[in-house]
């Protein structure tokens, strides 16, 4: 056989191409979060549960809806699969006993307004997550502040799955028992910062907090996966921890009793979450090695500050949001320097003989 | 010997063990070929035969024209039974002026020059016999052989790389050549390298042909010149710019020729060429392919007379398996797709692969991820994703300032793009439109530094005739006093 028909509308070189597809990405970010999404909801129960499934049903009705109203091709593009990572970082981010409007709220704010207005996936200039996190924080700061102590799946006291049901759909009100403090709180209202066997806690994650932003242990599984395959570079969440990590360990040196230990600033609240998928997120993150570790200290200095110094014991979600701000800026300095011309891009001069180097 | 890491580049897979395995076959004589008169980079060549007449094999067909040009020879005696239009191997599927010749079978050589000891030779002479052999890049840039090496009379030439990195994928032609005839290939170095002058020679091989590098290393043990130079295995390390970074650690400046830091690159085929043009007196007819590609049946390579259609070379393959989803000439990072069969076989032509759809692996276009990838890997230090922003938006001037012009169109960013985007399309769209305003800037520019000239040419001559009739009242004024 030698019958072929060319293509009349032919394109350009490369003619092959490599296996890696927004798809797939997307797939190994889910997989990364597996271990988070599973220790949240084994420690916080059936409520957990619901909480995703609700996040995740809100972005991807809302990217539905938009694509629709944008008469945009809708299967193609919610098989990016890029909604569903936005939905379930959410919920893990929110008191995983929340009422059932609060992630579907979240979920549609984080692409509606985050995502879609700018034009959808890769045009938004601030994480969607984030940004609904930051909104949800700011209008309903009581709902968003109510952390549960962990109540593993099928444990004594744990609330079964019609009760999670309940709880969810606010037809019982949690019990005023459960309610709790998280690690971080003595960096507000003062207290004992969490140290020995406390701080074992946060690396297994049975503390209160967050739905999946608990466990150290779980969080770091998924961060190193993401770095292994190179769906996430490496230089931010280094620059992010390391910053915050370092920062924290001076002015715990300067004074113990004022200021909280590294570790705890480490693992405890959402620097984990944040180092390894959300401050990741390429979409707002800038595109050469070094403006990442410029992006990543930012992040981790402005954690800490908020942190420290700012009204709110948790920093991260506007931390991320001014660093995603900055993004355009920092890849509009930080480029690389072109072959054969200076960084200035004026030619290399001529050197017409091998200096021997 | 040290060797240094260009930026970026990519991995993809090598594909190259179904035809590196093969020794070179030999194609049957093709019936008719197709001899395009522009094979090469620079001013075609000038038909002096006419159709009818009976040519010889190695007789010129037509002269080179201008500084950077080549002639072209008859592949095999025969009858040339046509000047004119045949469908170009370019996309376009344009016709190109082209010496359609009948072959009579017989292979009947003209007389060429005997052969002589091609070291009693002059620099001078070397370089006129490449330049009448028609000796060209055979690496694909088809950039004429002898006017780089003329560059080694104004600028002198430190080392010589012979570029055996054949880094994309697929192609196998110049390993199969080290391997078979690494005797001839050195004699080829050794004599570019004394036409240049040049002090010292690395011929660089990828790591993924350890019995080309073996073999070469024999045929240039006695040569202590000559090093052999194991180079990693990384796409681009076969453009010139990168081979010469990862040889000297120099860079190539921005604008300038690699001659001007005393640097000369020049392929194994090119050198080849060059051994049976100074030695032997024979010009270029023939090359080898790789003729490659999942939907070829017997994928092998072949040593084919320049000239010969396509369709001949895939069925003396043994035909398709499959319908192949692109055929390409070149290699699938950089090579072009065929606009049919029928299109000949050039100098340049260093593989025709056919590629099954699974090959190709295409997928839909999806948004950009702003990931990064493509910045990671480009040899260049371009930021491809802004520059594709830019072109998309029609904002080629942006585009430019970015560094357009300095893309090598190499496809790394394409190939690792995870949105699918066509980014070393958009990127050889954007560089054709820079050259066509350039070339659009300059125009206007002649003419209105022609408009000027005349403008000041007829204002002298008004001058001019009025100091005359100036002269001539003060003349007729004197006469008359």
């Amino acid at each position: 056989m030698t019958s072929w028909t060319p293509n009349r509308s032919p394109v350009a070189a490369p003619h092959v191409h490599g296996r890696t597809a927004i798809p797939q990405v997307m797939r190994t970010v889910l997989l990364a979060l597996l271990p988070a999404t599973a220790t949240g909801v084994w420690l916080f129960g059936w409520p957990a549960l619901n909480m995703i499934v609700l996040s995740i049903a809100g972005c991807v009705a809302a990217e539905a809806a938009a694509l629709a109203i944008g008469r945009r091709a809708l299967a193609h593009t919610l098989a990016d699969g890029s909604a569903v990572v936005t939905g379930l970082i959410l919920a893990l981010c929110l008191p995983p006993w929340a009422p059932w409007w609060l992630p579907l709220l979240g979920g549609a704010f984080a692409i509606v307004v985050g995502k879609q207005v700018f034009g959808g996936l890769g045009q938004n200039v601030l994480n969607p997550a984030m940004l609904a996190r930051v909104a949800l924080l700011v209008s309903f700061p009581l709902e968003m502040t109510a952390w549960v102590a962990p109540q593993p799946l099928f444990s004594a006291a744990a609330p079964g799955f019609l009760e999670g049901l309940a709880i969810t759909f606010g037809t019982v009100a949690a019990p005023d028992a459960v309610s709790a403090a998280t690690a971080l709180a003595p960096l507000k209202t003062g207290g004992e910062f969490a140290s020995g066997a406390a701080l074992i806690a946060l690396g297994l994650g049975t503390v209160p907090g967050s739905l999946g932003e608990t466990s150290a242990l779980a969080l770091l599984a998924g961060g190193a996966l993401l770095i292994a395959r190179r769906i996430v570079p490496w230089q931010i969440p280094v620059a992010l921890l390391g910053t915050l990590a370092l920062l924290a360990a001076i002015f715990n040196q300067i004074d113990p009793a004022h200021y909280a230990p590294p570790l705890l600033h480490v693992l405890g609240g959402s620097a984990l979450m944040c180092a390894f998928f959300i401050a990741t997120d390429p979409v707002g993150a800038p595109v050469t090695p070094s403006g990442r570790l410029i992006f990543g200290a930012g992040i981790g200095a402005l954690i800490y500050a908020i942190r420290t110094w700012g009204g709110y014991p948790e920093g991260v979600a506007f931390a991320v949001l001014l660093l995603n701000a900055a993004t355009p800026l920092i890849d509009h300095l930080v480029r690389p320097r072109r072959y054969g011309r200076l960084r200035s891009g004026a030619p290399l001069p001529v050197i017409p003989k091998e200096d021997g180097r | 010997m040290k060797i240094f890491r260009f930026r970026g580049g990519i991995h993809p897979e090598g594909n190259k063990d179904p035809t590196a395995c093969h020794p070179i076959a030999r194609l049957p004589l093709p019936k008719r070929l197709y001899i395009p008169l522009q094979q090469h980079i620079g001013e075609p060549a000038a038909p002096e035969v006419r159709v009818g007449q009976h040519v010889l094999k190695g007789q010129r067909l037509a002269r080179h024209q201008g500084s950077v040009s080549a002639p072209v020879h008859a592949p095999t005696s025969g009858t040339v039974v046509a000047i004119g239009d045949h469908m170009a191997p370019h996309p376009s599927g344009l016709p190109v002026q082209t010496i359609t010749l009948e072959s009579d079978g017989e292979e009947r050589w003209v007389d060429t020059e005997p052969a002589v000891d091609p070291f009693s030779l002059s620099r001078a002479e070397v370089s006129a016999r490449v330049r009448d052999a028609g000796i060209v890049g055979l690496g694909g840039a088809a950039f004429p052989a002898a006017v780089k090496l003329d560059a080694g009379n104004r600028h002198p030439i430190e080392t010589l790389i012979i570029n055996g990195g054949e880094c994309e994928p697929y192609l196998t032609c110049d390993d199969r050549l080290m391997r078979e005839g690494a005797g001839y290939v050195v004699e080829g170095v050794r004599l570019i390298a004394s036409g240049l002058g040049a002090r010292r020679t690395v011929i660089a091989i990828e790591d993924n042909k350890p019995e080309a590098l073996e073999a070469m290393r024999a045929a240039a043990a006695a040569h202590p010149g000559i090093t052999v130079l194991r180079v990693p295995s990384r796409y681009p390390m076969g453009s010139e710019k990168q081979l010469v970074s990862t040889v000297t650690g120099l860079e190539i400046p921005a604008g300038k020729l690699s001659a001007e830091i005393g640097v000369s690159v020049h392929n194994v085929g090119t050198a080849l060429a060059v051994c049976r043009a100074v030695r032997f007196a024979k010009p270029l007819v023939s090359r080898v392919v790789t003729m490659g590609g999942g939907a070829i049946r017997s994928p092998r390579n072949v040593v084919v007379p320049i000239g010969t259609p396509v369709a001949d070379l895939v069925e003396f393959c043994g035909g398709f398996t499959v319908t192949p989803s692109r055929v390409l000439m070149g290699g699938p990072m950089m090579g072009q797709v065929l606009p049919g069969l029928e299109a000949p076989v050039v100098k340049g032509t260093s593989g025709i692969i056919a590629l099954t759809a699974a090959e190709v692996h295409a997928a839909s276009q999806r948004a950009c991820l702003h990931c990064g990838r493509c910045v990671d890997v480009c040899p260049v230090g371009l930021v491809p994703l802004d520059l594709a922003a830019r072109v998309r938006a029609g904002r080629i001037d942006d585009a430019a300032e970015l560094g357009m012009g300095d893309c090598l169109s190499c496809g790394c960013c394409a190939y690792v793009c995870p949105a699918h985007l066509p980014l070393a399309h958009l990127f050889n769209y954007a560089k054709g439109e820079i050259a066509a305003r350039r070339e659009a800037q300059r125009k206007a520019e002649d003419t209105r530094k022609l408009a000027e000239a005349r403008r000041l040419r007829l204002a002298a001559e008004i001058a001019a005739k009025a100091a005359r009739r100036s002269a001539r009242s003060s003349d007729s004024t004197e006469i008359g006093s």
